[in-house]
């Protein structure tokens, strides 16, 4: 990512998910995160994009997710938008509680806490926004030793 | 790269050897028809082979614990063999490592059904 902002306006279909995804992969890859970490992120992202195109945008055609990658001096923000209705934090359940267990959904959000350091939803008549934050950590002082 | 899948019979077992992406979409679609295929025709002891499974995602654990409980709930037993460190990270973060029987050895795996 050579600019520190880059945003995209994409359809509420499963290219949208992969596509995401991908562009999570690459700007994380770039900015010189670990490979656990642009795993992480890349998850982060896709599930991300799955609630806005599944549960925000229901598919509609008529209905965008806008993606946006931001690198400031500590952290790579990323912001997802879609144009639902909002969702209702207060329905979301625990998926570690022993009567979830085995449910087969409902753990997106729980991975994109797990794998990202700040996760901020905002939900609203007109759609809900996703922020999800990775910190940009620094090399080691190790690794400053071994460069010098 | 999609997902594959390939079914072998190895003493009465049935071994689900899949490949790819486990995603929301193709990959978790075609997990779940195999697996009900499979108990359609009688075949209720299944053992998921992850070993080529790079990816996954929250729909994709989703349909491993939809095939698990679907499986089950038909009389039978699905085990997962092989899984790689990201699949197993995956279920020990979201606790699922201790619902599933998890093998690392197929002959184990097949030994281990009732």
């Amino acid at each position: 990512m050579t600019e520190q902002r880059v945003s995209y306006t994409l359809d509420s279909s499963l290219q949208t998910i992969d596509s995401a995804e991908e562009k999570a992969t690459r700007i994380a890859t770039e900015l010189g995160f670990g490979d656990d970490e642009v795993m992480q992120i890349s998850m982060a992202v896709r599930e991300g994009a799955v609630n806005a195109v599944l549960h925000g945008n229901g598919y509609a055609p008529d209905k965008k997710v806008t993606l946006a990658f931001e690198r400031t001096g500590e952290d790579l923000i990323i912001t997802i938008r879609d144009q639902g209705k909002g969702m209702d934090l207060s329905k979301i359940p625990n998926p570690l509680a022993p009567e979830n267990l085995l449910k087969t959904s409902g753990r997106g959000i729980f991975l994109m806490r797990s794998f990202m350091d700040v996760v901020e939803i905002r939900p609203s008549a007109t759609g809900t926004e996703l922020k999800l934050i990775k910190r940009v950590h620094g090399p080691t002082a190790g690794g400053e030793e071994a460069s010098q | 790269m999609s997902m594959k899948v390939g079914n072998r019979q190895v003493d009465g077992v049935t071994i689900v050897d899949c490949s790819g992406r486990i995603t929301l979409g193709e990959g978790s679609v075609l997990l779940r028809d195999t697996v009900r295929e499979l108990l359609g025709k009688g075949n209720k002891k299944i053992v998921l082979n992850l070993a080529e499974v790079n990816y996954i995602d929250s729909s994709g654990i989703g349909e491993l614990v939809s095939a698990f409980t679907t499986t089950k709930n038909q009389g039978g037993e699905l085990k997962l063999l092989n899984l790689t460190k990201k699949v197993n990270d995956l279920l020990q973060i979201t606790k699922l490592y201790t619902v599933f029987d998890v093998k690392d050895d197929e002959a184990a795996a097949v030994k281990a059904f009732k």
